[in-house]
């Protein structure tokens, strides 16, 4: 039923436990599938703002109903379901111990958690949200994922507290940070009154300028902890493993965790700059935006030095490249965003293309290649493979996502600049030179080529769900792809 | 002077206070002498008996 039939010689003498792997299976699976559909509904918004004709003229299709859907899909669903499957992998492997409380209630917090996206998806495109960016879920969707989280943390602390090995890995400190951050945020950012019990319709609490900061507050930490904390736990578990090496410095790794924890939680006003935030709160989250190129930097830097002897492994194994080339994309948005969050830069680049350019190359360079990197680990591990069944076609989805990266991040950044420059020029008279409208029709091409950069990255996306499908029903390997040549 | 006075004063201190107890890690986890038993940390994934 799990793992561990096949126990090699024990190096100690300690027993190995049994580890809960069902459910992580399930969550490889479905974080596969939400990519796919979020990856879908990106290149389709993507081809909407190039062609409008594509809002098909229906409500339920509209851009603003489908964006949401694909930030959630991204970011919650493809990305979700990918910390809380690692981090049940991570948790039980680092402190030999099965998952507290059962597996039903793992089980439970899988399907509880495809609940969440269900009914957050199915609301959105009903126009159904609470308009808040990242925050949509109205009060009822709000209070089952909270319910779900408690639990989630529930097995993830008492997997903790039962762990045979004597210190937690930082690893864990990670996605724990993510997981209590996220439940204290997520609980912050949605307290609202319901206009009843049946209905859907719910009201914030807080209004006017405490509510923007409220929302950024969330919104920011859900980029540091979500997006950051929890997947730099997965780096800190699957770079080692496949690299065969331990991290490059251990207390450095405690340096970059507390230092990420102090800093973060600050940047959220860097999302309301030149707004009615009172001045002082803008560059109190400036400031704290340009200090986390330190714990930035000092995570890529371990990341990256974890390879130091193995670099050779990034030829033979496609999987640790996409988690090493993360790490850089990571080093690359984390430099770009402090640049962004200095008043001067943001008076150019705030509401311009340029911003969609810098989360994407955060969410397709960092995220979902850190999540490519352990899934190209994890499934044949969890299916007792020798490896993918064809490595040929994993390194062709690294190329073909990493072209439609760099398509996606150079066209926004271009389109974003000259919208930023075009709305902010003046004739001799005083008179704006050009119209909004001027600027919208000058972004088509960038649109376009945006587009293709999507589709490429789904593309890529396609040929990972293909490869999968191949390694778990069982055939073997297609061919030893490169096998051993020796690097003279 | 009350004590509480001082109250305010100590809380609008609060980077100085984040400043030090975070100095104070960055301290602890760089004390030359605990050097080799936190590396030794760093080998706990590599651990694992489990093959596949």
């Amino acid at each position: 039923m799990t793992a561990l039939d096949t126990a090699a010689t024990p190096v100690e003498a300690r027993r190995a436990p049994v580890y809960a792997d069902d459910v992580i299976r399930a969550f490889m699976i479905a974080t596969v599938f939400w990519g796919i559909v979020a990856f879908a509904a990106g290149v389709y918004i993507a081809l909407q703002l190039a062609f409008p004709a594509l809002n098909l003229g229906l409500e339920w299709t509209t851009f603003g109903r489908l964006r949401p859907v694909h930030t959630s899909a991204a970011i919650f669903a493809f990305g979700g379901n990918a910390l809380l499957g690692t981090s049940f992998h991570v948790v039980q492997r680092t402190c030999r111990a099965r998952l507290w409380g059962g597996d039903a209630f793992a089980w439970f917090v899988f399907w509880g958690y495809q609940a969440f996206i269900v009914l957050a998806a199915s609301g959105y495109v009903l126009g159904i949200t609470q308009s808040k960016e990242y925050a949509e879920p109205e009060w009822y969707v709000d209070l089952w994922l909270t319910i779900v989280w408690v639990a989630y943390l529930a097995i993830f602390l008492g997997t903790l507290l039962k762990r045979e090995e004597p210190h937690i890995y930082v690893a864990n400190w990670f996605y724990l940070a993510f997981i209590l951050t996220i439940a204290v945020l997520h609980i912050g950012n949605n307290i609202a009154v319901p206009v009843s019990w049946f209905g859907t319709k719910s009201y914030g609490a807080a209004s006017g300028v405490q509510d923007a900061m409220i929302q950024w507050w969330y919104g920011h930490n859900a980029v540091g902890f979500f997006l950051t904390a929890g997947f730099l736990g997965m780096m800190y578990y699957f770079i080692p493993k496949a690299a065969e090496r331990p991290v490059y410095s251990y207390r450095l790794s405690i340096i970059h965790f507390w230092a990420l924890i102090f800093l973060y939680i600050w940047a959220g006003p860097h999302h309301l700059h030149y707004t009615a935030l009172p001045d002082w709160a803008q560059t109190l989250g400036m400031t704290f935006s340009i200090m986390l190129w330190m714990p930035s930097w000092g995570g890529m830097i371990n990341g990256l030095m974890t390879l130091s002897g193995a670099w050779d492994k990034l030829r033979t194994n496609p999987g640790l490249r996409f988690s090493v080339t993360a790490v850089g994309f990571y080093g690359m948005s984390t430099f770009e965003g402090p640049v962004m969050s200095i008043k001067a830069v943001n008076s150019l680049s705030h509401y311009t293309d340029w911003t969609i350019g810098h989360v994407h190359s955060g969410a397709l360079g960092w995220v979902a290649f850190i999540v490519f990197g352990a899934l190209y680990y994890l499934v044949p591990f969890l299916w007792k493979k020798q490896d993918v069944w064809s490595p040929r076609l994993a390194s062709w989805h690294f190329w073909i996502s990493t072209m439609g990266i760099v398509l996606y991040i150079t066209s926004m950044w271009v389109s974003g600049i000259m919208q930023g420059l075009m709305w902010r020029a003046y004739d001799e008279l005083g008179f704006l030179q050009y119209s909004f409208v001027e600027s919208v029709a000058a972004m088509h091409p960038f649109y376009v080529i945006r587009a293709l950069g999507g589709l490429l990255f789904l593309s890529g996306a396609l040929l990972m769900a293909y490869n999968f499908w191949r390694t778990i029903r069982g055939e073997e390997p297609a061919r030893l792809a490169y096998a051993a040549t020796p690097a003279e | 002077m009350d004590l509480i006075e001082f109250y305010p004063l100590l809380k609008s201190l609060w980077v100085v206070w984040f400043f030090l107890v975070f100095t104070g890690i960055v301290a602890w986890a760089l004390w030359p002498s605990r050097r080799r038993r936190l590396e030794e940390h760093a080998t706990i994934p590599l651990r694992d008996t489990e093959t596949r």
